[in-house]
């Protein structure tokens, strides 16, 4: 719990920050343990977040990749999907509730086709989202981004599949997010579960970072804490023991 | 002069620029008739308006010929070689002998059409390889030219190809390079396009050339807005354009634009002609612009929306799509569907970005990943038979031990999409490793009848 002080100062700094009113308003993942750790209570329309993932082989980043879906499952209107790869694969997004009627899907040689392109769309406010799926993000282009879907309300979702291992550029990203597939808990019978996630909230532009231990999105794109360590953040002797 | 002759005269060893009384003397009964180069270019007009059903761009190309600009146009008749044959039949059909052929420039049409093979058509890059064995008298040079080339030994293409420029040049002046140049690729030759009569457009001349990039904006957003009003008046909407620079030398610039839902909306057209705009080379000037609209549809009178409507239309897409479409490709932007099939990598279709929603998705209780690899990767996987999931498999040097599995989801192969699919099987696995990755694994056939598969083990996808 943050002290009074601190609460009003942080919210004096953000009005600084954005001086205008927030076209696009919130998408609340609607678990309080992580609408809570973010500072609008929610997942801000209208910005720039990131998402990579953990484990193996970040470059195909499944559990990343439904977790993205899962946030557009939850918007309305129609939503973009720029990839420069071919592997994606509409079923599974539908799984995550993410109806193909509502996905317009670019394909794209490279990432800078990839960032002309959501940067066109995010001054479309017909659209409720606009997903890349990007190499490299640098600053400037990330702050580009972030403008555009400030200035519509669009939300702007930059799904990170990195080629090389260097570490990735600081981006101007309202949040930067992490998503790890931990071994699912043993069912009574042979078969296999809901995936349980790592997830990682590693940078937020007014919040602290914070770990989750969830369950992967269902069919209508909603998270649920794991029930193997429910309801708490976790620090990382946590993590280890999990 | 015999200008020209048909078929039967040829054969009987008539021959363009045979003296009028030898060829009579040689067969009394021939029939003549007086040559009209005016009626035979009108007619050649009128036979490139013809070929616009073709392509949105066609242009005569005097006194024999016709250019037809068939890119992105030649998917519609089923690919370059069917094009080329039914024009051919078509024509034939009319009593209209024609030869055709189909190259990456112009001039290079224009050569094998005339002196290669019938219907020859050129892979991008093929110019070089096709022009070699041809006589140097298919580079459209006068005849003058062309006996003093062939005086000094250069028969062919491939022999101007292969002799040094600069002596060329000194000997035979520009016109031999320059069409060389332009038959490869090298220097520019845009045609320029007939349009019908019944065609939408705005034209609109200036007084003094204009060159700079402002000017050239400024004039675009006036016909944009000039043919706007004609096609409201007319009912139409624009599905794609022609936007046609005059430069004074009589060259023209030309560039084209495609929307996916008809349009009459000036400003959605400026602002995609706008980057279009960058471009275009001005030359010493422009003296006059179009824009036609080359495709229209019918569009009717928008209707003002209801204030007491409740719900809120569906947001529209079609500017977004056509700027998208316009910069970066037209065909990188669709929407899927779902096709009725068990192979997943043909359970889904491309849709164009703008077409009515499907409704429908895939079935929701078949776990599908979110990633799919096509072809799917071979691994080494070791598995009981028949039906077990594999204990472990190795996929890109790394080994995976399985901790959880689910399956197997039998797929038969689709017979009548391919005979030889009639008795496969594919046996699909959920199973995730000890790390928490879930992979998409199957078996070719079903463990037991080897006529079902050869029991390799593949990964087709990654579940989150």
């Amino acid at each position: 719990m943050t002290p009074p002080a601190i609460a009003s100062l942080r919210a004096h700094i953000r009005a600084l920050e954005r001086p205008a009113a927030r076209p696009g308003g919130l998408l609340p993942f609607g678990l309080p343990a992580l609408d809570q750790a973010l500072p609008e209570g929610g997942l801000a329309r209208g910005a720039l977040h990131e998402i990579a993932g953990g484990g193996a082989s970040p470059h195909l980043a499944p559990a990343a990749t439904l977790f993205a879906a899962g946030i557009l499952a939850r918007l309305e209107a129609p939503v973009l999907w720029c990839a420069t790869t071919p592997d994606l694969f509409a079923p599974g997004l539908a799984q995550a509730g993410l109806h193909p009627d509502r996905v317009l899907h670019a394909w794209l040689p490279d990432d800078r086709s990839v960032l002309l392109a959501m940067e066109e769309a995010l001054r479309h406010p017909g659209l409720a989202a606009v997903l890349g799926e990007l190499d490299k993000l640098g600053m400037t282009a990330s702050r580009r981004l972030g403008l555009a879907a400030e200035k519509s309300g669009v939300t702007a979702l930059a799904l990170r599949r990195p080629r090389g291992t260097a570490d990735p550029l600081p981006t101007a990203a309202a949040t930067r997010w992490r998503v790890t597939a931990l071994p699912s808990a043993p069912l009574p019978s042979p078969g296999i579960g809901r995936a349980q996630w790592r997830l990682e909230l590693l940078r937020c532009r007014g919040g602290e970072p914070r770990t989750w231990l969830v369950e992967a999105c269902d069919a209508q794109g909603r998270l649920a804490l794991s029930p193997l360590l429910p309801g708490r953040a976790l620090g990382a002797a946590a993590i280890r023991a999990a | 002069m015999v200008t020209s002759v048909n078929a039967a005269a040829a054969a009987r060893g008539l021959a363009p620029g045979m003296p009028l009384a030898e060829a009579q003397a040689l067969h009394p009964g021939l029939e003549v008739a007086e040559a009209d180069p005016q009626a035979d270019a009108q007619a050649l007009r009128a036979l490139a308006a013809w070929c616009l059903r073709l392509s949105p761009l066609a242009a005569p190309s005097p006194p024999d010929g016709i250019w037809i600009d068939v890119t992105g146009a030649a998917h519609l008749a089923g690919g370059e070689a069917p094009l080329l044959a039914r024009l051919t039949a078509r024509l034939a059909q009319a009593g209209t002998t024609a030869r055709a052929a189909l190259a990456g420039t112009p001039g290079c049409a224009h050569a094998l059409a005339r002196y290669g093979q019938a219907n020859a058509i050129v892979p991008p890059g093929g110019e070089p390889a096709a022009l070699r064995p041809l006589t140097v008298a298919a580079l459209r040079l006068d005849p003058g030219t062309v006996a003093a080339l062939r005086r000094l030994g250069f028969e062919t293409i491939g022999a101007l190809l292969d002799a040094p420029r600069a002596p060329l040049a000194r000997r035979f002046g520009a016109a031999p390079l320059r069409r060389l140049d332009q038959a490869l690729g090298r220097a520019p030759e845009p045609i320029e396009p007939i349009l019908p009569p019944s065609l939408c457009r705005a034209r609109l001349g200036f007084p003094e050339p204009i060159a700079t990039a402002e000017d050239l904006a400024r004039a675009t957003a006036r016909l944009a807005e000039r043919l706007c009003d004609k096609l409201r008046a007319r009912g139409l909407g624009a599905t794609r354009l022609e936007l046609i620079f005059q430069r004074t030398d009589g060259s023209a610039a030309i560039q084209r634009i495609g929307t996916a839902a008809p349009t009459r909306d000036a400003a959605h057209l400026t602002r995609l002609l706008q980057p279009k705009i960058e471009q275009i080379d001005p030359g010493f000037g422009i003296e006059h612009a179009t824009l036609a609209a080359s495709v229209t549809t019918r569009l009717s009178a928008a209707q003002p929306p209801s204030p007491l409507a409740a719900t809120q239309a569906a947001p529209d897409l079609a500017p977004l799509i056509d700027t998208l479409a316009n910069r970066l490709g037209e065909d990188r932007l669709f929407r899927l569907r779902p096709v009725e099939s068990d192979l997943p990598e043909r359970s889904l279709a491309r849709l164009p970005p703008l077409a009515p929603p499907a409704g429908t998705s895939w079935p929701a209780p078949l776990p599908r990943p979110v990633r799919l690899f096509e072809p799917p990767r071979p691994i080494e996987a070791i598995a009981l038979l028949p039906d077990a999931p594999p204990a472990s498999f190795t996929w890109r040097r790394r080994t995976h031990r399985v901790r959880r599995a689910d399956g197997p989801e039998r797929i038969y192969g689709e017979w009548w999409t391919r005979p030889e699919e009639a008795q496969t099987v594919r046996d699909y696995f959920q199973v995730e490793d000890e790390d928490g990755a879930r992979f998409w694994l199957f078996r070719r056939g079903d463990g037991e009848d080897p006529a079902t598969g050869d029991l390799a083990w593949f990964l087709h996808g990654l579940f989150a």
